[in-house]
């Protein structure tokens, strides 16, 4: 029996969309679904004699989310043309950045299942113009639209530092969360923001010899779901083929496939990849990028911590768990208004609480961020110290939180909203203070116990009954006061009169 | 009338002692008389030109202002796009092409209130010395219908030698504004690269291609380079303002440049006609005469210029070509099989001879494997060629040389030798691979009564002060005052 192990080796090509208003080279709005052609000038169509003009906003994204990715950042960058033939290619070339990328030799942490990060090495990052898409509806004819010809897209090629599909996939989601912290881009896998080309092959060890086999570049993937689903079959299909036919990497011998999302298998596209020539030569029509210190610091001043790390900090500093410091860490606006909450005097568990539980929720329901659903993260602050406090219990917190949206959303008591003291008004409105005075609510728990003798006799005997009685007990005095008793004063009272 | 110059015509109509409606029917009755000889004309524009002629002449005698150029009528040279009219780079391929915008010089002849009268035929897409190269029309010399106008701008260089405009625009990327001024004894300024914007002329060598004066008299051409020269937004290689301003390039024409000191190369325009040498011998001493302290001097590199040309420049048109392929416009194939044949066919159909040689001499270049050895040793050259001008102007103010070692040659003589025709251009590519400006003058005929010209280089953005070196020369003689037999 022959001694066999492997090890799947993955980099990853990934195409993001950034999020300006106007494209690359000319000023078309650039707007996913706009009816076809419609977001089109002479100089994205590439008409005789149009110059592009570099969208500098496009630029300080890829620069910033480079530095994100702790990429060297050279000062002097240029543009090339990439030729090629293609009919959603007006020009025929398309201008991106060939020997000079703007970002170069980075990293990024990301997440494993096991808590613990994995850096993976950033080969580099470059800025390009995406192609329009060839629409192939009816009859021997295809159409093209060209609304997406001339889209600002960031390029970042990893180094072959994964080692699974789960792998590849928390590259993936991270990414993600990274561009939309440093708001970027919107990352909407739907829209195609986000586009993934895995290169896949395997190192395998038998009878002590290492072998590679042949690179698989996997074309176009755009689910999280496909790339690492496509990356866990090519990794079995590509050992059942070594061990069928014993092949073995060649020089230059590597295939595209596609992925077949409903049979879920990759798919053959081209045996050897084709002779392609792409002619890149440096673009004359623009001046080359030059990164002056002061512009440099001005890009800079927009970085914000990083998801990953304030998700580590959370855990580290506000002792969360990592689930719940994922949670809060997925969207910035999120963690902005936690961090904010926090800020203002919100205990950073409570905090996380109320926001995981109702905020995330109401404003999933409403498909907007937390922050926009017009509670302040003062009033979650307060919402969070009243608990503390035993004013109010968790379940009055939700109520006030959906109170204080309900009022939000009607725009007359906007005023009324974004009083300091709205916490306390709608609390004691609804009456949600809860009783914590001892005095009150032993006469109420006196009544409860002379009501209840079966329930005390349970209690007192102790035994198997015993916990459940309690929790009735403690039920009939809740019941009794509205909800509004203090649930551990009561708890304290219980004990003490039995025992 | 057509002997007036641009500015001549311009301060009449000015003064109300004629006006642009009266000018412009002028130039279409000499278009209809010696158009078909000539051949100048890719496409004309009469009904709109007179419309436009007619709202100066009221803006004048309402007494509302109007522009530099106000009721001139000019050319423009066919691959500079235009909303009216087609755009053909007189190629079968954009043969039926309307541009859907003007290109930024267009736009700034019609604030100045030029009248355009057409759009004047040249090599295809620009790829030429002889305007043989245009896939639409022949365009003949004035001064000899036996005889090419030059190239590429033939047309240009024709239509204001024959009286057929008063001013053109002509494009430069190897000497196309500057040889056939000096084939048809006008005058031709191709500006530093950068000095007038780009957007909207149909590219040919990118780093290479700009857009120029071709007049009269240097008072013309400092006229109509004020108009077009400056920044444009939409042309990122166009000079910042802050860093080279353009300015009123007529101002001190008159003033001559005190203590002028000019460099001559004499080994490198050796090769020159006989004619050529005795026309710049003679120009030599019209500027010692006037003082002027000449040096002979080496550029060594400049040998290499139209070797490194021919792989930049063809590089760049077999990227900036690509476009025309059947898919979004210009000539589409009949019945292709399948894309790729669109593609192929469309080209093969429509582009000329020329123009498939040049992309596929630059495909040649870029390709992988080649790149290092053609198109990066030619930049490494184009490099060394810039330091051997830049060391020049340290010490001179301006060198001069031919701008072509022939004058006007035979329809036909060099069509089957291109090299014999690339080598047209060796003493004028230098100018474009540097990026300085230069400019074509008359300075005499040769045995056949054929026009010669100078060529006068300066310092980049040395504009102002070139002009008014060649209107020392321009003053002193009378060369620019003859005109063609045929007139």
């Amino acid at each position: 029996m022959a001694q066999l192990q492997h090890k799947v080796i993955v980099g990853l090509e990934i195409h993001v969309q950034l999020c300006t208003k106007s494209k690359m080279f000319c000023g078309c709005a650039v707007e996913f679904g706009a009816e076809p052609n419609s977001r089109v000038c002479p100089v994205c169509l590439g008409m005789p004699g149009v110059l592009p003009v570099m969208n500098k906003q496009a630029y300080e994204y890829s620069v910033l989310t480079a530095m994100a990715l702790d990429c060297r950042i050279p000062t002097f960058t240029k543009w090339d043309r990439k030729s090629y033939y293609y009919p959603d290619l007006p020009k025929n070339y398309q201008i991106s950045q060939y020997d000079l990328p703007l970002g170069e030799n980075g990293f990024i942490e990301i997440p494993l299942e096991s808590g613990r990060t994995k850096r993976i090495g950033i080969t580099r990052a470059h800025l390009e113009e995406d192609a329009g898409k060839n629409l192939h509806t009816a009859g021997n004819f295809s159409q093209v639209d060209l609304n997406r010809t001339g889209t600002p897209l960031l390029e970042i090629v990893t180094e072959p530092d994964m080692n699974s599909g789960a792998e590849v996939r928390a590259l993936a989601v991270e990414l993600q969360r990274m561009v939309r912290f440093l708001g970027v881009s919107e990352a909407d896998m739907q829209k195609g923001h986000m586009r993934f080309e895995p290169n896949i092959n395997l190192a395998i060890l038998k009878d002590g010899v290492e072998y590679r086999t042949s690179i698989v570049e996997i074309k176009n993937l755009n689910s999280f779901r496909a790339l690492e689903r496509s990356v866990n079959h090519e990794e079995h299909r590509q050992l059942d083929e070594f061990l069928d036919t014993g092949k073995v990497m060649k020089m230059g011998s590597k295939t595209t496939r596609g992925w077949d999302d409903e049979r879920e298998v990759t798919v053959l596209q081209r045996e050897k990849e084709e002779a392609h020539d792409y002619r890149y030569f440096p673009e004359p029509d623009l001046m080359p990028v030059k990164l002056a210190p002061r512009w440099l610091d001005d890009i800079r001043s927009h970085m914000c911590e990083l998801p990953l790390k304030r998700q580590m900090r959370y855990v580290e500093q506000y002792k969360l768990s990592d689930y719940d410091a994922g949670v809060l860490t997925a969207e910035r606006s999120t963690a902005d208004f936690f961090d904010e909450a926090v800020e203002a005097g919100g205990e950073p568990k409570r905090v996380c609480n109320i926001l995981a539980q109702t905020g995330l929720r109401k404003a999933n329901e409403k498909g907007c961020s937390i922050a926009q659903l017009g509670v302040q993260a003062i009033d979650v602050a307060k919402l969070a110290q009243e608990i503390e406090t035993g004013r109010i219990n968790a379940s009055s917190a939700k109520t006030i939180f959906e109170e204080i949206v309900k009022l939000k959303a009607n725009v007359f008591s906007r005023a009324t909203v974004e009083d300091p003291l709205t916490v306390q008004r709608i609390a004691e409105q609804l009456n949600l203070i809860q009783k914590s005075d001892a005095g009150e609510l032993e006469a109420i728990v006196d009544q409860i116990i002379a009501e209840n003798p079966k329930a005390v006799e349970d209690v007192t005997s102790g035994g198997k009954k015993s916990k459940k009685a309690k929790g009735f007990l403690l039920g009939q005095v809740m019941q009794k006061t509205k909800g509004q008793a203090n649930p551990k004063v009561v708890s304290e009272i219980l004990a003490k009169k039995l025992g | 009338m057509e002997q007036l110059s641009a500015k001549e015509l311009r301060d009449r109509i000015a003064a109300g002692q004629t006006s642009s409606v009266e000018a412009t029917m002028a130039v279409f009755e000499r278009i209809r008389q010696f158009e078909p000889t000539i051949g100048a004309y890719i496409s004309t524009c009469e009904e709109k030109a007179l419309e436009a002629a007619a709202d100066v002449d009221k803006r004048i005698v309402a007494g509302e202002p109007v522009g530099q150029l106000a009721g001139v009528p000019v050319a423009v040279k066919d691959n500079m796009c235009t909303t009216f009219g087609a755009t053909t780079c007189a190629s079968r391929i954009l043969e039926n092409f309307h541009a859907p915008y003007n290109a930024t010089v267009v736009d700034k002849l019609l604030a100045a209130d030029a009248v355009i009268v057409g759009k004047a035929n040249m090599d295809e897409f620009a790829m030429g010395s002889s305007t043989e190269n245009s896939g639409l029309k022949q365009t003949v010399n004035p001064w000899d219908t036996s005889r090419v106008p030059g190239g590429s701008s033939g047309g240009a260089a024709a239509a204001v030698a024959g009286g057929l405009c008063f001013a053109a625009l002509g494009s430069d990327t190897g000497g196309s504004i500057r040889q056939p001024a000096s084939f048809c004894g006008v005058v031709g300024l191709k500006p530093t690269y950068g000095r007038v914007s780009r957007f909207g002329l149909v590219a040919y060598g990118s780093s290479l291609d700009q857009i120029g004066p071709i007049t009269q008299t240097l008072a013309d051409t400092a006229l109509v380079l004020n108009v077009i020269a400056g920044h444009d937004p939409a042309d990122s290689t166009s000079v910042n303002e802050a860093m080279a301003a353009a300015c009123d390039y007529l101002e001190e024409l008159e003033e001559p440049v005190e203590k002028l000191k000019i460099a001559i190369v004499p080994e490198y325009t050796a090769g020159a006609d006989e004619s050529v040498q005795r026309a710049l011998s003679d120009a030599i001493e019209v500027y010692k005469k006037l003082g002027a302290e000449i040096t002979e001097i080496d550029m060594p590199h400049l040998d290499y210029a139209t070797a490194a040309y021919y792989v930049i420049a063809t590089a760049e048109a077999s990227s900036n070509l690509a476009r025309y392929d059947g898919v979004h416009y210009g000539h589409r194939t009949q019945s292709p099989k399948d894309y790729v044949e669109v593609y192929s066919k469309s080209r093969a159909e429509a582009f000329g001879q020329e123009v498939k040689r040049r992309i596929m001499l630059g495909t040649y270049a870029l390709s992988s494997g080649y790149y290092d050895a053609y198109y990066l040793k030619a930049l490494k050259v184009r490099n060394l060629i810039r330091g051997d001008f830049t060391s020049a102007f340290e010490k001179y103010d301006c060198i001069i040389m031919p701008v072509a070692p022939t004058t006007a040659f035979k329809i036909g003589e060099k069509t089957d030798d291109p090299l014999q025709m690339y080598l047209s251009d060796i003493y004028t590519i230098g100018a474009n691979l540097a990026g300085i400006p230069g400019i074509s003058i008359p300075c005499g005929f040769d045995e056949d009564n054929l026009p010669v010209g100078l060529q006068i280089l300066a310092p980049a953005f040395g504009e102002e002060k070139l002009l008014r070196i060649a209107r020392m020369f321009e003053k002193e003689t009378d060369w620019h005052k003859r005109t063609p037999p045929i007139v």
